[in-house]
């Protein structure tokens, strides 16, 4: 028995895909810029010396990172609407939810690139008079910044394929469309291949932008005090 | 006239006493050599003046002022300290002058022609103009040691604080910044200067300080303790240092 | 707000056997992926190019696909070319297994990769082949360090077993899904979900968190 391949439906409903594509990409966007304000606001909270920011930021992050996505998304989408009153669109929900989620990872991000920058670096600030704020923001976080970046990096191509659950509260993004087109033109295998490889071409391809990047950086040398 | 007097200071690290009480006077335009083996508190008598440490006792004055522990008073007060590290701690992702610039510009709120010509004046000053748009990766031990020494001047302190400044050195480049400190020396600067060279601080200290267990062991002028000590520890510590030959 | 965490407590059956769909879907994920892991690590590290090629193209399909991809399709693409329908559990766990695989393969040969060249030399010298060298020498050494990656992969299959619940495999978020459907009261069964999974990974992950600071120490 060979199965004949049939490409030609699934080309015919591209329409559908790349809306689909479209939507995928606005909320990773969406996600990751939200994310990275509120992870470095999350970071901070965390290192910080008084306990009323440090405590709520630690439990907000642990509490992301121990529990699932998909579980995540779900309460975001069935359960907080009832819980606030608010009318949740699909998209709203994923946005939340990815936010939020990313903020909990670029706040380990951010939190370990600071601690990375050397302690040198603080007693040369403090020495011509610093402030704290004033040593993070233009001493330590310019550097910290730099070394992160491969991190935020990897976490970014992380969020373009967590974001694939929210085809399962019905927001119209590549899988969702990969659903509707299979069902449309009956041919899953076909179409699920397609999307596949379209997944894979985009994320692969960030990938490599990526890794171009971060040799890039690490070939402009690290700058070292000694 | 006493700029800075330092009362019964004393600093513990868990269960080791780095400090124990220990009290010392400096009069403007002194200029204090401060030695002893590691571990002796050098360096933390140091960080404990410009509050980089917080001392667990004693009191530190600076001009007929006692220094408080409140941040925002603090901030002020490293303004009028300069503090030169080991490590150098210059900021790597700054040029030389860009470094020297940052006090004035973040802490003195300098509008940036000004802070720049303030900065580039100082790095003439230790010999490295043409040094200026130079990031520190690229420059030697010894220039990135002047410029952290430019940037701590830049500040107009009224105490020069050296915290070995020489010691992450190779030999060959340590000249260049014992100049640089001789220099500073001859305008009349106050300054305390913890090191390991001693032939230099036979010729610049107007005193030297030996510390032992956490205080003043011995003090008195270069004559006296480097070249004539009394007490059996500072000789020993200075026949131990004997390749620096006076 | 009437909070109505009875009917929760009601449906504790149901939950239950939503537990055990997870925990065996785990068991599953985590064994094949990290031992197939392995072998696909092993194959990175070589230099022969009949190993290298096939398992860098595996390692790069699979961490560059997403998850819920690769269940979607083998659960609704593979059946149509086979003369069999693929289960739930059997689509979920192919898509999780290979996805876990390709990741931990990574991990493995950064950990081989790290032990120092001159262990491979103390052991050739005394007469040991590669396999022996690998096993008695490089792996134990690699498998220390590499312990706080494997266990991260580890929570990350733990919370990839939601996934299995968009084929209807009967674990933690499905009934979830049930219980919720069946009492309209989506806050309390899904954050009683919530705590559940909390429960089980907060462990885990203080764990992971021990062995990284026992790592940091000794190296």
């Amino acid at each position: 028995m060979t199965y004949r391949w049939d490409f030609t439906p699934v080309f015919a409903n591209w329409t559908l895909l790349a809306e689909g594509l479209l939507n995928t990409l606005k909320v990773t966007g969406t996600a990751l810029s939200c994310g990275l304000v509120l992870g470095l606001v999350l970071a901070l909270m965390r290192l910080s010396w008084h306990r009323l920011a440090s405590w709520p930021a630690g439990f907000v992050i642990e509490l992301f990172r121990t529990t699932p996505p998909l579980v995540q998304l779900f309460w975001c989408f069935f359960a907080l609407p009832l819980l606030v009153g608010i009318e949740m669109t699909p998209f709203m929900a994923a946005a939340v939810t990815f936010s939020i989620q990313s903020a909990a990872f670029f706040a380990e991000v951010f939190r370990a690139g600071i601690q990375s920058v050397e302690r040198g670096q603080w007693d040369g600030a403090r020495a011509i008079g610093m402030t704290q704020a004033q040593a993070m923001r233009r001493i330590v976080l310019p550097q910290a910044v730099k070394r992160m970046i491969p991190a935020f990096m990897e976490r970014a191509i992380e969020l373009m394929k967590t974001t694939t659950l929210v085809a399962t509260i019905s927001y119209a993004d590549l899988l969702f469309a990969a659903n509707e087109v299979s069902q449309k033109t009956f041919r899953p295998l076909e179409t699920y291949t397609v999307v596949a490889l379209v997944y894979f071409a985009v994320i692969f391809l960030a990938s490599l932008l990526a890794r171009r990047l971060e040799l890039r950086l690490a070939r402009s040398g690290e700058s070292t005090v000694h | 006239m006493t700029l800075l007097k330092v009362e019964n200071l004393a600093k513990r690290f868990g269960s080791n006493a780095v400090l124990r009480g220990l009290s010392l006077a400096v009069a403007r335009g002194e200029r204090i050599a401060i030695l002893g083996a590691s571990g002796s508190g050098k360096s933390t008598l140091l960080r404990c003046l410009n509050f980089m440490e917080m001392p667990d006792a004693g009191s530190v004055t600076l001009d007929g002022q006692m220094i408080g522990r409140r941040e925002s008073e603090l901030v002020k007060v490293r303004q009028r300290i300069g503090m030169v590290f080991q490590q150098f701690n210059l900021f790597p992702h700054m040029t030389a002058v860009g470094n020297v610039m940052e006090g004035l510009r973040t802490v003195r709120r300098f509008g940036k022609a000004e802070a720049r010509a303030r900065a580039e004046k100082e790095l003439a000053r230790v010999g490295l103009a043409d040094k200026a748009e130079t990031y520190p990766a690229h420059l030697s031990g010894g220039q990135k040691q002047r410029v952290a020494i430019a940037r701590a001047l830049a500040m107009d302190p009224e105490l020069l604080l050296f915290d070995e400044p020489t010691s992450a050195l190779d030999p060959e480049l340590v000249g260049e910044v014992l100049t640089a400190i001789r220099s500073l020396a001859e305008e009349g600067r106050t300054m305390l200067l913890v090191t390991h060279e001693l032939g230099f601080a036979y010729h610049v200290a107007t005193r030297v300080i030996f510390l032992a267990d956490g205080t003043i062991h011995e003090q008195g002028t270069p004559d006296e303790v480097l070249k004539y000590p009394k007490k059996e520890r500072t000789q020993s510590f200075l026949a131990r240092h004997k390749e620096f030959s006076l | 707000m009437r909070w109505d965490f009875a009917s929760v407590f009601a449906n504790t059956d149901a939950l239950l056997a939503g537990a055990a769909g997870t925990l065996r879907i785990f068991a599953i994920c985590l064994v094949l992926g990290l031992s197939l892991g392995l072998v696909v690590g092993l194959g990175r590290y070589a230099r022969n190019p009949w190993l290298y090629w096939p398992s860098s193209a595996f390692v790069e399909f699979f961490r560059n696909t997403p998850v819920l991809v690769q269940i979607l399709w083998f659960y609704f693409a593979l059946p149509i070319l086979l003369p069999f329908s693929i289960s739930p559990l059997a689509a979920a766990s192919l898509g999780i297994s290979l996805n876990s695989a390709a990741f931990s393969a990574e991990i493995y040969r950064g950990g081989i990769q790290s032990i120092d060249r001159g262990q491979w030399d103390g052991a050739r010298a005394i007469g040991m082949s590669w396999a022996q060298a690998m096993r008695r020498i490089i792996l134990p050494q690699a498998l220390k360090r590499m312990t706080p990656a494997l266990t991260n992969r580890a929570i990350e299959i733990f919370k990839m077993s939601t996934l299995a619940s968009t084929v209807a495999y009967v674990e933690l978020l499905q009934q979830g899904k049930l219980i919720a459907s069946l009492n309209f009261n989506p806050i309390e069964a899904y954050t009683a979900v919530a705590v559940i999974f909390f429960v089980f990974l907060w462990p885990l992950v203080q764990f992971t968190y021990l062995l990284e600071r026992r790592l940091r120490r000794d190296e």
